[in-house]
């Protein structure tokens, strides 16, 4: 098991390395590190010495990924790309093109993403899989119907309806919550309750369906039959062993997403102006700040490589039969 | 009259080709025509698609674009042989044909059906006097000597459309019914008897139904939208009715160009992956790991902000705006191609493991088949249904992405008529009051109804063509 936790995690750096190629290709393919300059400076009057100082400061006076004039292994080691990148996995990410300490930023930005994030997930969760089995309980009947085809139609509502449309009667009609922002500590939670509102109702249409479809899949297996054989009531078959076993490929599916919600989510809170890092992301995109990108983008993508390491270790947690070696 | 084919009508042409080129090749192999036939036979599938039919139609009158000859300026001058010239703007047909509601441009806001401005004005009275007041709309209801008389001229013309939507559905009712009745050689009441009651093989009943509503809505909004602008018109007095029907070309195109440029890189190295295993496959599996590993609206952003700067840099070599933001359109299907690609290839890989093993490939190897023979004859033809359903599941998503990063700017370009773009620019007005809700209403309206739509019709099409999902639902 550890071997393979090894390897696995061995197999990751040509990812990031790719990752980070990637990423450094998309910023500077169009833009080169002078119009960078020009644009953090203030596109009026600037002088070709004040950007090489600026560039100098920043570190971008490096040819972008090959360096002709330097010897040796120092051709490749001696640009932007590699100077930036080398850094970044020993997860320090410097500082930002307006002088601010990346690592610190994270550090603090990621609790309100975390807010607003883990209780989405767990209130979703519990919403979406009681329905699920509620409608599952009823199956082939016309609740059953009327139900799917209600899930189908609010999972063709797009999402910035529930966002518009949450902010309007929450806030502007009936005044209960604040539309948009936060606050430091405990005073926090009048600001997330639409958020995580919004995110919950915005997830039961794919979810419900989703589950119901796990659900309805282990109904028709054998075990439940010789259960109901056994002269288990309905309920108990469904509660019990039902729901018990769903439950493996539902877990392993949410693991996949576990270290994402550090992440936030870019799209809720910069609608919500939730100081999140999702947030962050957004706007450093716009100041086009391509050390703060890097460093997100970098960070996403460790935590996508450590959610699938965790799938395959949970799925050797929950299910004897399969073994990682 | 000259003919402009923007780089997205020339892809949607290309795509149009491609189904049509599909549907004859389904048609003459068993295997695709089944699965066929079960969709058609569903009701829902049906129903929905008399739905999408008109969004299409829509999309695809929007999709041909043309320059008018401008009028020579001296009739009599004009036959000294110099060349014709044409209006700078280019039209879709669509454009010309919904003229009436394109040129009636209002000052500003102006609520559905209203005949007066949404903002009060100085008005100057026949004597002299000045009143702030709300002005009379310069088009919406002009035809209406007093105000008060609306409702009733609302009633009048409503139904008025609705009988022609009627006739027209009759019509094709009619003939519908003829041709099934000669095939059948059944007389034409015994035919309607059969569609009433739901008899046919084909849910004839749903789909004629649905066309009638879809008729009647129609012209009973075309009459409407003649006299009223019927969903108001925006901050600069532009009808919002004709803004979302303008909008369904952005939606379709992202919807399926996406697809489209996806679809070449994720079933060959897909199929790749999965039949060659080794190496290649280890490359294939990098790159889409890799891709996935990127945030996706991250990518996405990036890569449009890139964009911008470009053509912020280079706009000399831009034609016109349009052009502009056609191109933009384009690239945003690429870049939306790029991080969607991934899941389809993934698909395939599994799928192509699985049929390398299966006898006929073995024999067809044995016997000397290449490779690429193998590839192209036994294996590319044998997944293509997974290809059909995430093309089709996919397209909901993508509609619903397009206003998702419209609004956070990052979308089409802000000239285009988009659900995004209308959204985006309504949402700060809810902040007035009274609230100017009615252009986000219809964009989540029109969106919504295509979504649905097109939900409903990829569930009855995974469903056909999936046989182990069958009976679950």
């Amino acid at each position: 098991m550890s071997a393979y936790i090894l390897r696995r995690l061995l197999y990751a750096l040509p990812i990031l390395i790719g990752v980070n190629l990637l990423t450094f290709v998309l910023f500077f393919v169009l833009n080169s590190p002078d119009e960078m300059a020009r644009m953090q400076l203030g596109e009026k009057r600037v002088t070709p010495a004040v950007i090489s100082n600026w560039k100098q400061e920043h570190g971008y006076d490096r040819p972008l990924l090959f360096n002709e004039k330097a010897s040796g292994l120092a051709k490749v080691t001696d640009t932007i790309f590699f100077q930036r990148s080398v850094k970044l996995f020993a997860f320090d990410f410097g500082s930002s093109d307006d002088g601010r300490n990346i690592g610190y930023d994270i550090s603090q930005r990621m609790w309100p993403s975390l807010a607003i994030a883990v209780p989405v997930l767990l209130v979703g969760f519990a919403i979406d899989i009681s329905l699920a089995l509620f409608i599952v309980f009823f199956r082939a009947t016309y609740l059953d119907f009327g139900a799917v085809v209600l899930l189908v139609a609010m999972m063709s509502i797009s999402g910035l309806f529930y966002i518009i449309g949450g902010q309007f009667l929450m806030s502007k009609m009936f005044h209960l919550v604040p539309i948009s922002g936060y606050d430091i500590g405990i005073k926090a939670w009048k600001f997330m309750i639409l958020p995580v509102i919004v995110g919950v109702v915005g997830g039961v249409g794919s979810g419900v369906r989703w589950y119901r479809t796990l659900f309805l899949e282990e109904v028709s297996k054998d075990y439940v039959r010789t259960a109901r054989a056994k002269g288990l009531t309905e309920r108990r078959v469904l509660f019990r062993h039902v729901f018990g076993n769903a439950l493996i490929p539902i877990l392993t599916g949410v693991v996949v997403v576990l270290p994402l919600l550090f992440m936030g989510s870019l799209i809720t809170e910069s609608f919500f102006g939730i100081p999140g890092l999702g947030s962050y992301t957004i706007d450093a995109i716009s100041n086009q700040d391509f050390a703060i990108v890097h460093a997100m983008v970098f960070l996403g993508a460790v935590l996508y490589i450590l959610g699938l390491l965790l799938t395959d270790i949970s799925y050797t947690l929950v299910d004897p039969r399969v073994r990682l070696q | 009259m000259m003919l402009v084919i923007l780089w997205t009508d020339a892809l949607v042409f290309l795509l149009l080709a491609l189904a049509i080129g599909f549907a004859l090749y389904a048609s003459r192999h068993e295997h695709l025509r089944a699965p066929w036939r079960r969709v058609a036979r569903s009701r829902v599938g049906l129903g929905a698609l008399v739905v999408l039919g008109f969004y299409v139609l829509i999309g695809l009158l929007d999709t041909l674009h043309f320059r008018l000859p401008l009028a020579d300026p001296a009739p009599g001058a004009a036959h000294a042989a110099t060349e014709r010239r044409f209006a700078p703007e280019v039209m879709s047909v669509f454009d010309y044909w919904a003229r009436p509601l394109r040129q009636r441009q209002e000052k500003t806001y102006s609520a559905p059906f209203a005949t007066h401005l949404f903002v009060k004005e100085a008005i100057t009275q026949p004597d002299g006097s000045v009143v702030r007041d709300y002005p009379r709309l310069q088009y919406g209801g002009r035809h209406l000597k007093d105000p008060k008389q609306r409702g009733w001229d609302i009633f009048d013309t409503a139904l008025r459309g609705q009988i022609e939507g009627l006739v027209v559905w009759g019509l094709i009712t009619l003939l519908v019914l003829w041709g099934m009745a000669r095939r059948r050689g059944l007389a034409l009441l015994a035919m309607y008897a059969e569609v009433r009651d739901g008899r046919t093989d084909l849910p004839w009943r749903t789909a004629l139904g649905g066309l009638a509503l879809m008729l009647v809505l129609g012209f009973v909004a075309g009459e409407l939208a003649l006299k009223y602008h019927i969903l108001g018109t925006d901050k600069v007095g532009e009808d919002v009715f004709f803004q979302a029907l303008k909008s369904i070309r952005t939606g379709l195109v992202i919807g399926t160009l996406t697809t489209l440029v996806m679809l070449p890189a994720a079933v060959l190295l897909g199929v790749m992956a999965g039949y060659f295993r080794g190496w290649v496959d280890d490359i294939i599996q990098y790159l889409y790991t890799t891709l996935n590993a990127i945030p996706s609206v991250l990518l996405i952003a990036a890569a449009i902000l890139m964009l911008q700067v470009y053509m912020a840099n280079n706009a000399d070599q831009f034609e016109s705006l349009v052009e502009r933001a056609d191109l933009r359109l384009l690239f945003l299907c690429l870049i939306l191609g790029v991080t969607s690609w991934t899941g389809l290839c993934r698909l395939l890989r599994g799928e192509a493991l699985k049929l390398r093993e299966a006898d006929y490939v073995q024999a067809g190897a044995a016997l000397g088949v290449g490779h690429f023979a193998i590839l192209g004859r036994h294996i590319v033809p044998n997944v293509l249904h997974i290809v059909l359903t995430t093309l089709v599941l996919d397209f909901s998503g993508l509609v619903l992405a397009e206003a998702v990063l419209s609004y956070i700017n990052i979308g089409v370009d802000p000239t285009m008529n988009s659900w995004g773009n209308m959204i985006n620019s309504a949402r700060l007005e809810l902040a007035r009051d009274p609230v100017v809700w009615w252009s986000l209403a219809a964009a989540f309206l029109f969106m919504f109804t295509l979504v649905l739509a097109a939900n409903l019709f990829a569930d009855v099409v995974r469903d056909a063509f999936d046989p182990r999902l069958r009976g679950t639902r």
